[in-house]
């Protein structure tokens, strides 16, 4: 028995569901932001675990992009909830409904 | 062997820290349990020969981006939320999509086995992850997106600082 491509492939997908429930399941939107940064890590590893495993660097360039882009993601949406926050005072998802009705 | 049980003990670790981060009340415990989180996808990275890429992670994810999610934390200076009597179908509708998008997932592993590419050998399989062979394909081929990914950063630096900038009364 040894570490096969699809050991990678069950772990990431079971990380992915962590962040998908996390999304779902908690109100505060910062811990929302967090899930969604684990469901992008999720991805990453299929990305190295799959150009591990037919020698192509092109997936882990992906994996280097797709960490960027995570990086700007994370400044703005940061940003984005502080000045939420300064009008709204809350982080609860359930309170940010400005667009709602 | 010892191969198989650094796998597991990394995926288990991965796995309790993300369900720790899903579990914890308090917004600074769950952004703790994502770094833990995250340094072991970095091992995870290592195991799969992919030292730059494990750099990167532990330098921006654990480094750069976990910093500024628990400095953004200590700023707003969060309590945790207050209990609301959460509707429960919500949540009974939130944890059978989760386990459909899981059952989904591993029907679609389990369901490419045969179709997965032959292992590569080993003394390839070093050279892939290396900095050196990454830094060549960055530079050549892709160094038009290189360079777009810096115009990225910057445009969200400047944004980020505009958007949580006081406005001016």
């Amino acid at each position: 028995m040894e570490v096969t491509l699809n050991w990678y492939l069950m772990l990431s997908a079971i990380l992915f569901v962590i962040g998908v429930l996390g999304v779902l399941f908690r109100r505060n939107v910062i811990v929302i932001f967090m899930s969604v940064e684990l469901m992008l890590n999720a991805v990453n590893l299929t990305l190295v675990a799959l150009a591990q495993h037919m020698g192509d660097t092109t997936g882990q360039i992906l994996v280097f992009f797709v960490i960027s882009v995570a990086a700007a993601e994370a400044a703005v949406g940061l940003a984005i909830i502080i000045a939420i926050f300064r009008n709204q005072q809350t982080v609860d998802v359930t309170e940010i409904n400005l667009f709602k009705y | 062997m010892a191969a198989q049980i650094l796998f597991f003990l990394l995926a288990t670790v991965a796995i309790a820290a993300g369900l720790g981060m899903l579990l914890s009340r308090n917004p600074v415990g769950s952004a703790l349990w994502l770094v833990l989180n995250l340094f072991c996808i970095a091992g995870l990275y290592l195991t799969l020969n992919a030292e730059f890429i494990a750099v990167v992670q532990i330098l921006v994810y654990a480094g750069a981006i976990m910093v500024l999610f628990l400095f953004v934390i200590m700023l707003l200076n969060l309590d945790v939320l207050p209990e609301i009597k959460d509707i429960e179908w919500k949540k009974v509708f939130g944890f059978t999509l989760g386990m459909g998008v899981l059952g989904l997932l591993s029907f679609v592993v389990a369901s490419s086995l045969d179709i997965l590419p032959n292992e590569i050998s080993a003394r390839r399989a070093a050279e892939v992850g290396s900095a050196t062979s990454l830094g060549e394909v960055l530079f050549t081929q892709y160094a038009l997106p290189l360079e777009v990914i810096g115009i990225l950063l910057l445009a969200a630096t400047i944004g980020a600082v505009m958007l949580a900038k006081r406005k001016p009364v």
